[in-house]
């Protein structure tokens, strides 16, 4: 097969088609459904009130009374895990649609606009793509201070560049093609061009991408909970459990490793399906 | 060559600008006054204007923001609140511990991805494909506290094949050196093996469809030429800039690695300042990091030139 002849169906039956032949998209499926179901079942499903303490029982190990065992506060470890979905789930999801939103405007505006508005622009948005993720949610939580508002607007920041990138390279072509062009001779003005003609026809590149996206921003999340920049204590959440967990490291496991696995199940449902919804819709992607 | 290479220099200059001016507005978003978040509630009101003097901070924003840029730009990043010490001088004493981190995980990274990423590809939907393109998915999937925890309680704790911290005395020998070094490295390094396997087998199969593979395999080149000077040569532009562009991961990934092994660096630095509350520190490692990141950036440019001579032209 050549990779060259084949042509890009973003048709949403081409797409499913596509998405429902890779085994591992169903593997991240299952895994995601069942980390939402969680999250939004967590005051039926957790066997403790997550922020209860019991003294009498401090750093228990997992039993059959505590499946996962209990902190050093004696907190239900599975019940605080299954509350801990809750903020990873709910400040990943709130930070890559307040990007999608601000980072598709910037690339699409830069894109239509061009010249050396687009140069410089992109030029910023190269740096702040190489910059690291981490340090600069890191930075921005630490001069706003740690809350679960500045935690989402640092997350967000850290992920608007990538949007901005792949809201731009479309509409450069979308802004040559001939309907813009016959718009554009009517009279339309450039906002509504861009969002009647250009947006509509590029969104999906951008969605593909959000569940990639989606995947790094709970592990800024966890990453910068873990630091102590993330939703203050006693809230339960995976990083800020770690934290906790890590400064018993030697003498309690359960501590720390039941939430990485929790963070690790949970980015790796949303890479696969994020890997075959972009494998689907482009046959010749490559790895960022 | 020279021409690109000035073109490509001069382009960092308005990206270092913007980079700058979006610092110094992200230390002034500190809530409240910076001088009374520096010194606490107690502080009298004679020394909270002492501090503003000597932070700058009773001049206008514009006197500021020149004030700044000049600094700057004389390679002045001020004084750490905590220490008194220059924030260069604090920088200058760990970055030769995070450097021998990094460049061990950009090693290990190479030294596997590489040869991996190419037999994957070679091997396309085969079983080696399949086994280690579901590995390299599960090692992106960690955050690099994750990976250190775990790799921590299994190989440190329960183990013991290696030292639960990650540094050493300065009279420490050489093999008490690596093997404090040997876990940190490999956290990171196995991260970046991941990302190097994937973009080696993605930039891999795009080459081997082209017609000049099919053309030498047709004139008789043997496979092991095929694949090293015609196909991974050629691959070697999405390489370049994955590896790159994660620079800025690796640097982040070093952080967390750092806090977990419990090894001086810049990622212990950070998270000091933080507690410290040593803005002027934190400003100045932003700072350094911007500047190291569109240095890299622009000789990923410049790579792409001396490994394609068609980029120049462009």
């Amino acid at each position: 097969m050549s990779a060259a002849s084949t042509t890009v169906d973003l048709r949403p039956g081409g797409l499913w088609l596509a998405f429902a032949h890779n085994r591992l998209a169903w593997v991240g499926l299952a895994l995601l459904t069942a980390i939402v179901f969680v999250a939004l079942f967590a005051p039926w499903i957790a066997p403790y009130d997550p922020l209860e303490q019991n003294i009498v029982a401090r750093l228990e190990p997992p039993s059959a009374e505590y499946w996962l065992g209990t902190d050093s506060f004696g907190r239900d470890v599975l019940s605080r895990l299954i509350y801990g979905s809750r903020i990873s789930l709910f400040v990943g999801f709130v930070a890559i649609l307040i990007a999608m939103v601000i980072g598709t405007t910037i690339g699409v505006i830069s894109g239509y606009v061009g010249g050396v508005f687009d140069q410089i622009v992109m030029g910023v948005l190269d740096v702040l793509l190489a910059f690291p993720t981490l340090l600069l949610g890191l930075m921005i939580a630490a001069m706003l201070g740690a809350s679960l508002e500045n935690l989402i607007i640092a997350i967000a920041v850290t992920e608007i560049a990538p949007f901005a990138r792949v809201a731009r390279a479309p509409t450069i072509t979308l802004r040559e093609r001939d309907f813009v062009e016959a718009s554009r001779s009517y009279g339309s003005s450039p906002l509504r061009i861009m969002s009647r003609h250009i947006v509509p026809n590029m969104i999906s590149d951008v969605v593909v991408m959000s569940s990639l996206w989606l995947a790094s921003a709970i592990r800024t999340e966890a990453s910068l909970s873990f630091i102590g920049l993330g939703v203050p204590p006693p809230a339960a959440t995976w990083g800020g459990m770690i934290r906790e967990g890590f400064e018993n490291i030697l003498d309690a496991w359960w501590l720390s490793v039941f939430p990485s696995l929790a963070i690790l199940a949970t980015v790796l449902a949303l890479n696969l399906l994020g890997d075959a919804l972009r494998d689907a819709s482009d046959p010749r992607s490559r790895a960022r | 060559m020279i021409g690109y290479a000035l073109r490509r220099v001069l382009l960092a200059i308005p990206t270092l600008l913007v980079m700058l001016t979006a610092i110094f507005v992200l230390v002034r978003l500190v809530p409240g006054d910076a001088a009374s978040v520096i010194l606490g509630d107690q502080a009298s009101a004679a020394s909270l204007a002492a501090l503003r003097e000597k932070l700058g901070l009773d001049q206008p924003v514009h006197t500021q923001y020149l004030t700044f840029l000049g600094n700057v730009l004389t390679g002045n990043l001020g004084q750490s609140l905590s220490t008194g010490n220059s924030v260069i001088r604090e920088v200058l004493l760990v970055l030769p511990s995070t450097i021998e981190l990094t460049v061990a995980a950009i090693v290990i990274g190479l030294l596997f991805g590489l040869p991996l990423g190419v037999a994957a590809a070679l091997s396309r939907n085969g079983w080696i494909d399949y086994v280690s393109r579901v590995v390299s998915l599960i090692g992106l999937s960690f955050p690099a506290f994750v990976s250190g925890i775990l790799m921590l309680i299994v190989f440190a704790i329960h183990l013991g094949w290696f030292p639960v911290l990650g540094t050493t005395s300065g009279n420490a020998s050489f093999y008490e050196k690596m093997r404090a070094l040997a876990l940190p490295a490999l956290n990171l390094g196995i991260i970046m093996t991941a990302y190097v396997m994937r973009v080696t087998r993605a930039a891999m199969l795009g080459v081997m469809t082209e017609d000049y593979i099919r053309t030498a395999r047709a004139k008789g080149v043997s496979p092991r030429t095929l694949v090293l000077t015609h196909a991974l040569r050629n691959s070697l532009i999405p390489i370049i800039t994955v590896v790159g562009l994660y620079f800025g991961t690796l640097i982040g990934n070093s952080v967390l690695t750092e806090i977990i092994f419990n090894r001086p660096g810049l990622g212990k630095l950070i998270i000091s300042a933080l507690n410290a509350r040593d803005y002027t520190l934190l400003q100045g490692l932003m700072i350094i990091f911007a500047i190291c990141v569109i240095i890299v950036n622009t000789l990923t440019d410049l790579a792409y030139g001396f490994v394609d001579p068609r980029v120049k032209y462009s």
